[in-house]
Formats: C-alpha cells, structure tokens, sequence
C-alpha cells in the first residue's frame, strides 16, 4: 500500500513523542483503541489554566504508519489551541491533511477520540462535568 | 554495493534461477510444438522436452515420471486432488481430515466439499504448529476417505510427522494427500518412504517459473484415481485436460533438477543464515519464535515482536520485502489465521514478521536485515504507549481496553 508523502513524514520523523506526568492536575490524558485491534493511542494535553490554552501536547502510539502519523499530526495542532478550539478538530480534517485512504479512516477516528478522551480526562481532574462523545468507533 | 529493498519473501515466491531460463529459452522460442501433436517433428520435441522434464521431477520426490500430472500450480492441484477424491471415491465415503493451519487452497476447497455435502473435520494444532497423532486416529472413520495435510506450513515452516499421518491413514484405509508446495525442492520429499498417495507442488517456490505445478498420484499400491475437474482433451491420463505448459514444464524439470544437486548445501548454508538471524533478532527483549524450532523448513523464521504493531513495523523495515502476520492493509483486521491456530494472541500475531530466505540470500544481506529491524523494533517501541506501560510493569490483560 503507498502512503502519502506526509504519512511517511510524520512516521519517520514523529513529532512531540513523549509522556507528560500524569499525575499533574492540569494534565489530561487519553488511552484508545485496543491492542487486539492493532492500534492503541495515547495522547497528553498540558492545559494553561488561566487562558485554557493547550501548552504542551505528546503522544506514544502503538499502530500502523497511519495511526503514527494521526496521532504525530494531533499532537502539532493541538499546541497553541484553547481546548475549545481543540474539540473541534474534526477527523475529517486529518484525513485530508493526511491524504488517508478509506480503509485508514479510522486511523484519524482514533485521534479524534484521544483528544476528546484528553480533553475529558483535564476536565474531570478539574471538577467539570465530562462531554458526551460525539463519535465511536465503526 | 548492497541493493535495496532485500527480497526475503520467499514464501510467496522466489525468483527463476537463470539456469532454469536457459533450460526454457528454446521452448519460449523455436520449440513451440504442442507436446499433443503425436503426427510432427515439432509436437515430437515438445513431448520430448516435457518427457525429459517428468523424469527430473519424478527423480526427486522419487516416483515414476508416469505418476506427474501437470497443473497451472499448487491451488490447482490442491483442487484436483481434494474434489478428484472426492467424486472418485464417492462411493467408498464422503469424509476428510485437514487441519486449522492449511493454506487457504486446501481450506477453501474443503469448505467447497462441505457445500456438497461432504464432512471434514479440522484438526487443530499445538503451540509448534504440529497435529496430535492420536486426535488423527481418533477422527479417522469408516468414512475417511482422505487425510489432507500439508507438508511444511508457508508461514511458520512448521514440518508435520508426514509418515506416522500417512501410516495412520492407510491403517484406516483412507488416502493420504498432502500439500508439499513449501517443502518439495527445500527438504528431502520421498512419497515412497513417506507414504503420500498425492501430493501437490508448484515450480515458483523453488526458482521455477509461475503458472505451472504438478500432482502427484500413486500408480500402485494402491493405484489411485482423481475425477478430473475440467473437461477437454483428456490430458494427463484423464486427469487435466488442456495443452500443455511446455516451457513451464521444462522449467519446473530443471528446477527440480537443480533442486536435488544442491539441496545438502542450500540447506546447509540457509539454516546457518536463518539460525544467525533468529539468535539475533532474539537479542531484543519480548521476541518469540513461532512455529516449532525442531521440525521446520530451513529457510523460514517466523517471529513476533512484542508490543509493537505489524504494519507500523512493516513500515519500518521498508528496506526489507517481507511478510506479516498482520492483515490490517486489508479491510478485515483479522489477523494470521495461522498464528492463531498456535494459540497467540491477537496482538502477538499482529507483532509478526516472516522471513523467507532463499539460495540467492546473503550474509551481506542478513546482516543488514538484522540491523533493520532491530532498529525499527527500537523506534517504534520508543514510540509504544503497550511498551511503557509493560516496563513500568503493568499488566496490560487487566485493562479494559476501549470497543473499537
């Protein structure tokens, strides 16, 4: 199967690998997908609480190039975003900028979820109630 | 100078040994004659050529050239024997044995004969990948009228005990068919000493050309008939219609040929490089051989990585051509259904590589691959949220993982 230029990209030179310590209250985490399916995500926000901007954002993810390079990609827009703003990323978006075949599509459902899961888990550990999913899986 | 990507897929096919060409050449050329053309010097030099070819065949798997039924390639034999005794025997019974890990040719047909109304019984397999003898005994019926399992398993390498199957089925009175596609040119395959009554083979997995394989069906002792499954010139004894393959032929003889000359030193030369590459590759924490180290082809390494996935890994290793045990390109995200009949994991069975090697393989070029993918492994566990966690000693079964 030939992958995108920025597949290949995002693969071979990842961006914002890493982990942040969970155990900050201003840091929210995400773990999705499954390993049994082949992808596992797992991707970290570091929120600034006085503006509610997203400092800091690292993934480690166990998949195919195209979970890789979701996750890579997820992680590159996300610094910089008010967390507002990053609930809106669309997965369609990262189809697009990744020119995802449609049997990878789900690859960019999975990020989509580990922002949003990131993104619940900073709210709960910040006393607020937690958002519905608006996507699942299939 | 290395050349890149190094093929090691030689499973699924190797390349034609130039000396096997140049036995084909003229065949290709001025030798066009239809080996059935019985009234001309041209149809005469084809038969010839394809008379030549049986011997040299039936040499090495020693049996009679009369014995040879030519087909388009093993899944065509596969079909041949499995349906041919299926209607040849019909009145004897209307049961077969296989097992869970056959190649999909013998699967496939199987599944086509329950269709028809014919019984099977899959045997499964141990973690090695071998049947339980006694399981065979106990399913063998009346009915039995044939045993199909296969030789060498095409992605572990795993070798069955072919001569206790084969005594255990005769016992029973059944046929015993098997499935050398992998084994015959790689291992010393003697369907006298080995008991087989058919046996299905192919020229391009052993540096023979695409398109052309062959059945073997005992003359004697007992003399065994297959319904042929397609109608026309009555080819082959009946067997296979359709004109011959004469330059495929000729090329499958000399592959063979070759194949007898150099078994000892292949064989002696590829298991030291696949022995080299597997104690290495083992170096890194988390590998498992699959299949069984004992009784396998010499050429086959099958090993998962733990912890990382197949087709990221796959990525990673571009600079190789081999196979994984991981389906995730296609839209099923089924693993190896061979892997799992060993009893791994989904995820281990996604974490798998094979390595096929090949007479044309290097040290050069097992270096190399050693390096690759000891460096891809390294990456992408760096990269591994499954690989964090077990080195912070998590149990990753005890997590409830999200539906996807």
């Amino acid at each position: 199967m030939a992958y995108s230029d920025k597949v290949i990209d995002h693969y071979s030179n990842p961006r914002n690998v890493g982990t942040l310590d969970k155990s900050k209250k201003n840091v929210g985490t995400g773990l999705v997908g499954a390993p049994e399916c082949g992808d596992v995500m797992r991707l970290q926000i570091e929120v600034d609480e006085t503006t509610n901007t997203i400092t800091d954002a690292k993934f480690k993810t166990f998949g195919c190039g195209s979970a890789i390079a979701s996750s890579s990609l997820a992680t590159e827009w996300l610094k910089g975003k008010t967390v507002d703003e990053a609930l809106a990323i669309d997965n369609m978006e990262i189809v697009e900028e990744l020119a995802l075949p449609p049997v990878k599509i789900h690859c960019s459902v999975l990020a989509e979820d580990a922002i949003k899961s990131a993104i619940n888990d900073y709210r709960v550990k910040n006393g607020l109630p937690e958002l519905e999913m608006a996507k699942s899986h299939h | 100078m290395l050349k890149l990507p190094i093929y090691l897929d030689n499973n699924a096919t190797t390349p034609l040994d130039p000396r096997v060409l140049e036995a084909m050449m003229p065949y290709l050329t001025e030798v066009f004659g239809n080996a059935a053309s019985r009234n001309h010097p041209f149809g005469w030099a084809a038969e010839e050529g394809v008379d030549y070819a049986r011997e040299q065949i039936s040499s090495l798997i020693n049996c009679d050239p009369k014995e040879i039924i030519f087909t388009s390639g093993a899944t065509e034999s596969d079909n041949l024997a499995i349906k041919g005794v299926f209607e040849m025997y019909a009145q004897k019974g209307n049961h077969i044995i296989t097992t869970t890990t056959e190649h999909k040719a013998v699967l496939d047909t199987c599944k086509h004969i329950e269709k028809l109304g014919g019984r099977v019984t899959y045997l499964p397999v141990d973690s090695e990948g071998l049947i339980s003898l006694s399981e065979l005994e106990a399913a063998m019926t009346p009915e039995t009228i044939l045993v199909a399992i296969m030789y060498g398993n095409n992605e572990t390498g795993t070798i069955q005990p072919i001569r206790e199957i084969a005594a255990i089925a005769h016992k029973h009175g059944a046929l015993f068919m098997t499935d050398g596609t992998q084994a015959v040119g790689k291992i010393p395959v003697d369907v006298i000493a080995d008991g087989i009554d058919l046996m299905a083979f192919t020229a391009h997995k052993m540096y023979g050309p695409k398109g052309v394989g062959a059945l073997y069906v005992r003359r004697k002792n007992p003399r065994v008939k297959v319904t042929a499954q397609m109608d026309g010139g009555g080819h082959e004894r009946g067997m296979r219609s359709g004109t011959l393959n004469v330059p495929g032929i000729v090329g499958l003889g000399k592959a063979c040929e070759l194949a007898k000359l150099e078994m000892a030193a292949d064989t002696a030369r590829l298991s030291a490089m696949r022995d080299r590459l597997e104690k290495e590759l083992l170096t890194l924490e988390e590998s498992y051989v699959n299949g069984s180290r004992e009784h396998r082809l010499p050429h086959v390494a099958n090993i998962s990585f733990k912890y990382v996935e197949g087709e990221g890994l796959m990525m990673g290793v571009k600079d190789l051509a081999v196979s994984s045990g991981s389906a995730c390109t296609s839209a099923s995200l089924e693993p190896s259904y061979v892997l799992k009949a060993l009893g791994l994991s989904d995820d281990l069975a996604h974490s798998s590589l094979r390595f096929g090697l090949s007479r044309f393989t290097t040290d050069e070029q097992i270096d190399y691959a050693i390096n690759h993918v000891k460096e891809a492994v390294t990456k992408l566990r760096e990269m591994s949220p499954l690989w964090e966690m077990f080195k912070e000693g998590i149990d990753l079964d005890k997590i409830e993982w999200a539906e996807h």
